[in-house]
């Protein structure tokens, strides 16, 4: 069968077949290795992109699914060598050691704080609540959500101030 | 080994929908979360899908002649910020902070859940709870199942393979009604076992009660006897521990042997009590 989904703003139309699952369509078609992929059973949360701007576990969603959506993965997310500052929370506060849970921790986070620019502790802890990191440790990574919160505050007052009157 | 071939059609309205669904052997595919690993897993047979995520007017979500109406594509998340008043609305926000994790609440639908019928979930036991009513659309037409007799079995409901459920029909609880839910979770998919509760007081007195006892059995089920033990009173902290000892005299046999039961005994006995008291806070209000 023939789907067609925009990925990271680019149309890609392909011939697949109907088990397909998202993330290897991502990975293995479209050559997007960035998602990974671990348990696929819904319950690591390494494989999480988002789909019309929704976090969701692409091992769970057919490719065909897709077809005729946006999907935005951990490669839309820099503009160029720009990285977006949740990827530059991540690196100022330690929130990666080996990087295998990264993708999906970045995708749901930035999803977080864009619907709640200033989480508590425990909200960001519930959003990552489907993911599991194995080497980090999840106090880092809730620092790194918080830096990248209070990055964006300061920067939306900055940016404020500079078109005040 | 790679799993079967998937026969996947993408339905843009419900006529196709019940055509795709009469060859009897065709699944409905709504968010996916549990049939989407169940289909791709090695070793899966063949199977034909028909996807109804495109399908327009499936998020029907509306109250009206005292029921919450809910559509096919109306998601877990939907219930996070009360969609109903009074006391079905609270039990939904808080049994539905229960429900798997973000993404699965993000994907998963109420009556994907509820055609599921996984003995532990959380839906079919509200369903249970309240008495609601499923409407399925199929080759004879549309008939309605009462919540008590649409769950037969582990994974099994009355629906036909032939047919959609095209509505749960929530009824909204009386003023003065408290509800409870409480469980015994080890991991992030599905409780051991869970107590909900849905308790109306009227004049200092309890006037209606429904206990759910999730993953007791084959499917949710109301302890009627416990419930019985609670009417007529005043909702007293003895009243809730006699209430919860009747209910833990539930059959469980289906789960248990006799290693195990003395333990699924006393994980309901606190359940419930548990599930009461948190019922009793909202009990007797007047809206
Ligand atoms: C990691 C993980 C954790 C989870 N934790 C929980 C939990 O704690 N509690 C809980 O209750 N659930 C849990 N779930 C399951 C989740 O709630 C599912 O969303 C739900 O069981 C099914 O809904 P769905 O829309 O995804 O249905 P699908 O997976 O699409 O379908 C499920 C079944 O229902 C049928 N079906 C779906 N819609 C209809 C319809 N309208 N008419 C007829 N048949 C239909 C399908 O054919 C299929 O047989 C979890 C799932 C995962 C992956
Ligand atoms: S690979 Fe998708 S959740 Fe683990
Ligand atoms: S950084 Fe290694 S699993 Fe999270």
């Amino acid at each position: 069968m023939q789907v067609t989904m925009t990925v990271n703003g680019t149309e890609h139309t392909r011939e697949i077949e109907g088990r397909m699952l998202l993330v290897h369509f991502l990975r293995d078609v479209l050559g997007l290795t960035g998602t990974h992929w671990g348990c696929d059973t819904s319950n690591c949360g390494v494989c999480v992109v988002w789909l019309d701007g929704e976090p969701v576990k692409s091992c769970t969603v057919l490719a065909a699914m897709a077809g005729g959506h946006e999907v935005r993965t951990v490669e839309g997310l820099a503009e160029g060598a720009e990285l977006d500052p949740i990827q530059e929370g991540f690196r100022q506060c330690h929130g990666l050691q080996c990087g295998f849970c990264t993708p999906g921790m970045l995708m749901t986070c930035r999803a977080l704080l864009d619907r709640n620019p200033d989480p508590t502790e425990g909200e960001i802890r519930e959003a990552i609540s489907g993911q599991i990191c194995r080497c980090t440790g999840y106090s880092s990574i809730v620092r790194s959500v918080q830096w990248t919160a209070a990055h964006e505050a300061a920067a939306a007052a900055t940016k404020e101030e500079a078109v005040a009157p | 080994m790679r799993p079967a071939a998937v026969e996947y059609i993408a339905a843009r309205e419900v006529g196709e929908v019940l055509a795709a669904l009469a060859d009897g052997e065709t699944s409905v595919l709504a968010g996916g979360q549990s049939l989407v690993p169940v289909v791709t897993r090695p070793g899966a047979p063949p199977c034909r899908l028909v996807d109804i995520n495109r399908v327009g007017g499936f998020d029907t979500l509306a109250e009206d002649d005292g029921c919450l109406r809910v559509g096919p594509l109306v998601r877990h998340r939907a219930f996070e910020s009360g969609v109903v008043g009074g006391a079905l609305g609270d039990l939904l926000r808080v049994v539905v902070q229960h429900i798997g994790h973000p993404p699965i609440r993000a994907r998963g639908t109420m009556l994907g859940s509820l055609a599921y019928a996984h003995p532990a979930a959380e839906w079919p036991a509200v369903a249970v709870t309240v008495g609601a009513r499923m409407v399925l659309d199929g080759p004879d037409g549309r008939r309605t199942v009462p919540a008590d007799t649409f769950f037969t079995a582990p994974f099994t409901t009355a629906r036909r393979p032939q047919e959609l459920l095209v509505e749960a029909r929530l009824p909204t609880l009386p003023d003065g009604t408290g509800i409870g839910y409480a469980e015994d979770r080890r991991s992030s998919i599905y409780p051991q076992a869970a107590a909900m509760a849905a308790v109306t007081v009227t004049g200092g007195v309890v006037s209606a009660a429904a206990l759910c006892l999730v993953n007791s059995g084959p499917h949710p089920v109301r302890a009627v006897a416990a419930e019985n033990a609670l009417l007529g009173t005043r909702f007293s902290d003895t009243a809730i521990a006699l209430t919860a000892e009747v209910a833990a005299e539930q059959d469980t046999r289906r789960l248990d042997d006799d290693a195990t039961r003395p333990a699924r005994r006393q994980a309901y006995r606190v359940l419930a009590r548990r599930a009461l008291r948190h019922a009793r806070q909202g009990a007797g209000r007047c809206g």
